[in-house]
């Protein structure tokens, strides 16, 4: 009946149930809140069955910060047993902890922080952007969410129920094969990625009809800002890179649950397949990520620095230039393989050929600021910090493509600073740049810029600290995922810094939890009335803050790329025709196939079959119900509309 | 914004302290940037190609930081005596120039690359008029066998051989994937159950080198090291002989022990070494052959 679900999955150590308390007592705390507020209903009726994609997006963001903490977490215990685990001492973590944390820290920072962030700035503004009342397909949105939150919830419950991956987070075989890894740790990594991984296709399919079939008349493909290409390029990534992730993270399962062979030496089985599949997703992956961070970018530099942005025909190439090279550089993840030099030189070349694309677009940025008027504002910062943090490690990255370099680097912590340099200074920065830029828009006050300035000079001056000597760390010949190492090496010193350098990026993280309280609290003096915070230029600033349900009461036509700056310099105000809006139905049903995908990687994990057919019957059910069903949206009067509208466009 | 500065400069302060601290306290200890500091021919040439690259790709970076710097500052909205053009969209010229510079210095790193990677190839053999040696490596729970098929010994988590000789790695694995990697010698490579990869090394300078494994293999993973030590050919006929004085001799029977899931402290050395171990090893995954305890459920 429970498979192999028994008592013994409930037994953890002390690190573990530190954990746990901590999750449950967030819950209890919550849960608290929302019975003595009654705000239960509120909560089911205005958010978790909300298709609204500005909502949805909030829940996207919400969910992804709170993974980001747990992430944090994580890399704050790495970082303490790496300064302490030396020659006698073992430090605070057995070796299978640390390697269940480094391999959550990866999962979670990767699938379901930055994932999470970038889906929720693109539910928040591509719609805004394009001059669109919704999304393509509302429903398939908050379906893809609920797979994504549901995920993450996944990954949550292996810290309760049973334990986590310990074979990092690409969980190479033969390592994550059974042999190796006998306990229920990888399979829970396998279905927590596989029902967000199917969520993030469904979304990134609905992004891309979105842009290409929604866009406002007038607004052809190269009049759209240029976040919304920056996101068609990642759309189109996901596209094609999800499907060899969902089939990868298949064969894995079959593997291990049903004893095949796919990847584990034997039988023809082959390991090495396996991770040529998952970096031919996973170096798209990288790209998707970063994509939408250049896109906001784009924006912020232009808007802040009050000028067109520069050199837009060259930004549009550069990204599909991106899209396209990301597909053939994928092995440059194991030059170490040993597949030969010709394929190596390859793979190595058209890696570097990425840096072209990438340099054209810091190029331009920086033209754009040329004979501006830059305000320093927070996403300014950020983008600034970026600048100064991703050169570093593109340049780390170059090396890294020449192969032999790559030899005397490869799986070092050279290779680690790296790759969180580009995230971090990249991804992380440029979505913190958004998050700031497009709050009001959403929630129709500013955040506090003084906590914001704070907060970004500890991330940059953390980051510098904790991964500058790892960089130097790496040459000294120190590898990844070490739970202890001989004193002498020398490695301790370099590490005590990089976690004083961690706790410093925990200080920014402090003073964002403490903006964000601070800003709640002050809202009405940081109101938005104007719709128009930032003297921007792009349509989302030509609506209400927070935008009516509806977005958009006129969809007059547009002819310019900055649309908004274009109208307000020629004076126009569109003459409103008031008209009644269709809407989409709020629905219960996505956070109900939410919450059977669950079951079914949970019964999965345990081996409860029962609970996978059960769950899986149900999920047809529950799909083919909604098919039948015809009336999945309302219609907003033209009446209230005019209403709203007068009332200057808040509905909340 | 005076907060904000007082805030910056205390982190400043930190930042400082602490690589004083850092640098004060490092003097006791043997700061070893290995990678930079070879020992053999393979590293030594790796280390110049790193720089190379390097210092082809500050002829981009430099500028970016100094313009980054020059635009922000000049054009900051405060200083309204700046040019403010705000229709300014593109530049053909300029342009061009960027997509053109970084396009040429990706062409000569191009080169460097492919000639570099046939050059260094792992399993290109070094030309040397000194015989080499071959010595099997098998990567296994959590521990790395050494196999001298000339010379009829092996060890375990210590390897030797002789100064100016190139040694050519046979290396795979009884285990989970693992990265075999001495970095003052030269680049790594993975060690793949059912595969062979080989790996030619030299040292030319005397020495003890670390060893160790860069790609995680499970629990026990932090004890996958060893030490490469390169000795002049007397010291070398003299640690052949003494391994040849051990007691253990390494049979089917006692490979099946040692595979087993365990960290050794110490090396390990046995006087004789099955022949062909390494080929059953090897083999003993490829279908139809003899099915170990993994296979089949």
């Amino acid at each position: 009946m429970l498979g192999r679900l028994n008592f013994d999955a409930l037994h953890h150590g002390t690190v573990e149930m530190v954990g746990i308390a901590s999750m449950f007592g967030g819950l209890i705390l919550a849960v608290t809140a929302l019975t003595y507020f009654k705000r239960w209903k509120w909560l089911w009726r205005v958010w978790l069955t909300s298709t609204d994609p500005k909502k949805i997006g909030v829940m996207y963001i919400a969910t992804a910060l709170f993974m980001l903490l747990r992430g944090a977490v994580d890399a704050g215990m790495m970082r303490t047993q790496q300064a302490i685990s030396v020659g006698d001492s073992t430090g605070f973590l057995n070796p299978d902890q640390f390697q269940q944390v480094f391999s959550a820290h990866g999962t979670i920072m990767i699938f379901f922080a930055a994932m999470g962030l970038m889906f929720g700035l693109i539910n928040w503004i591509v719609p805004l952007q394009i001059g669109a009342r919704d999304v393509a397909f509302p429903f398939l949105n908050a379906t893809s969410f609920w797979l994504f939150f549901m995920g993450a919830m996944l990954v949550n419950t292996s810290l309760v129920v049973g334990e986590f991956s310990a074979a990092g987070w690409l969980a190479y075989p033969p390592l994550s094969e059974l042999a190796y890894s006998p306990s229920v740790g990888v399979d829970y990594w396998i279905w927590a990625l596989q029902i967000a991984g199917v969520g993030s296709l469904l979304a990134g399919i609905n992004f891309l009809v979105t842009i290409l079939r929604m866009r406002r008349l007038g607004m052809t493909l190269m009049k759209m800002p240029m976040f919304c290409w920056s996101v068609l390029g990642t759309t189109t990534l996901i596209i094609f890179a999800f499907p060899i992730l969902t089939a990868t993270l298949a064969m894995l399962a079959l593997d291990r649950s049903f004893g095949m062979h796919f990847f584990t030496s034997y039988y023809g089985g082959n390991p090495m397949m396996y991770v040529n599949l998952i970096w031919a997703w996973g170096h798209p992956e990288v790209y998707i990520l970063i994509l939408p961070a250049f896109g906001v970018f784009s924006e912020v530099v232009a808007t802040f620095s009050r000028k067109r942005l520069f050199g837009y025909t060259s930004m549009v190439w550069a990204i599909w230039a991106i899209v396209f090279l990301s597909f053939i550089v994928w092995l440059h993840h194991f030059f170490t393989m040993g597949a030969g030099a010709n394929v190596n030189a390859f793979f190595g070349v058209m890696t570097m050929a990425i840096a072209v694309p990438t340099g054209v677009k810091v190029f331009n940025w920086l033209f754009t600021m040329y004979r501006g008027r830059i305000r320093f504002t927070t996403p300014m910062l950020w983008f600034l910090g970026f600048v100064a943090t991703f050169t570093i490690g593109g340049m780390a990255g170059v090396l890294m493509a020449v192969p032999p370099a790559d030899f005397q680097l490869h799986n070092s912590l050279f290779l680690v600073a790296h790759f969180h340099t580009m995230i971090i200074g990249g991804v992380v920065f440029g979505y913190f740049a958004g998050l700031t830029y497009w709050f009001p828009k959403i929630f129709g006050f500013k955040l506090n810029e003084r906590l914001g300035r704070y907060a970004f000079w500890c991330w940059l001056v953390g980051f510098l600290l904790a991964f500058i000597p790892l960089y130097i760390l790496g040459f000294m010949g120190a590898t990844r995922r070490l739970d202890h190492y001989d004193a002498s090496l020398g490695w301790q010193q370099l590490f005590i810094v990089a976690g004083v350098g961690v706790a410093i990026i925990g200080l920014g993280l402090f003073f964002q939890v403490l903006q964000l309280i601070v800003s709640i609290k002050d809202r009405h003096k940081n109101l938005d009335k104007t719709g128009d915070p930032w003297d921007g230029r792009t349509l989302e600033w030509s609506t209400a803050s927070p935008p009516p349900v509806y977005n958009f009461a006129s969809l007059s036509a547009v002819d310019d790329r900055d649309a908004f700056w274009a109208m307000k310099r020629a004076r126009v105000k569109p003459a409103i025709k008031y008209e009644a809006i269709e809407i989409a139905k709020n629905t219960s049903l996505p956070i109900i196939i939410g919450a059977l995908a669950f079951t079914f990687g949970f019964g999965f994990v345990w081996h409860m079959y029962w609970l996978v057919a059960l769950s899986f019957a149900a999920l047809i059910t529950v799909i083919a119900w909604r098919a039948s069903d015809d009336a999945t949206e309302y219609t907003v009067p033209a009446s209230e509309v005019k209403r709203i509208e007068l009332a200057g466009g808040n509905t909340a | 914004m005076k907060k904000d500065k007082l805030v910056f400069r205390l982190l400043i302060v930190l930042d400082v302290l602490l690589l004083l601290a850092l640098l004060a306290y490092g003097k006791h200890v043997d700061f070893n940037l290995q990678v930079l500091n070879p020992k053999g021919q393979i590293a030594d040439k790796e280390r110049t190609l790193m720089l190379e690259a390097a210092l082809l790709m500050l002829i981009v970076v430099v500028p970016v930081y100094l313009m980054t710097a020059y635009i922000a500052f000049k054009y900051r909205a405060g200083n309204q005596r700046a040019k403010y053009s705000p229709d300014l969209d593109g530049n053909r010229k300029l342009e061009i120039t960027w997509w053109a510079i970084p396009g040429v210095i990706i062409t000569i790193l191009a080169v460097i690359t492919f000639k570099s990677s046939h050059d260094l190839d792992p399993f290109k053999k070094i030309s040397s008029p000194v015989k080499p040696i071959t010595i099997e490596v098998v990567a296994l729970d959590w521990k790395w066998l050494f196999i001298y098929p000339e010379q009829n010994v092996a060890s375990v988590n210590f390897v030797e051989f002789p100064v100016n000789t190139p040694v050519n790695f046979e290396i795979t694995a009884d285990a989970p994937m693992n990265s075999f990697w001495i970095p003052q010698l030269g680049g790594q490579i993975y060690a793949m159950s059912g595969m062979a990869t080989e790996l030619s090394l030299i040292a030319n300078r005397a020495g003890d080198y670390y060893g160790s494994s860069a790609n995680i293999s499970g629990r026990g993973f932090a004890a996958m090291k060893f030490t490469a030590r390169a000795t002049d050919r007397p010291g070398f006929e003299q640690w052949l002989a003494y391994a040849k004085q051990s007691e253990l001799k390494l049979d089917t029977g006692a490979y099946k022990q040692l595979a087993r899931q365990s960290t050794i402290s110490q090396p390990v050395y046995y006087s004789s070494a099955q022949k062909g171990l390494f080929n059953q090893v090897l083999t003993k995954f490829y279908p139809f052959a003899e099915v170990g305890h993994e296979g089949g459920h």
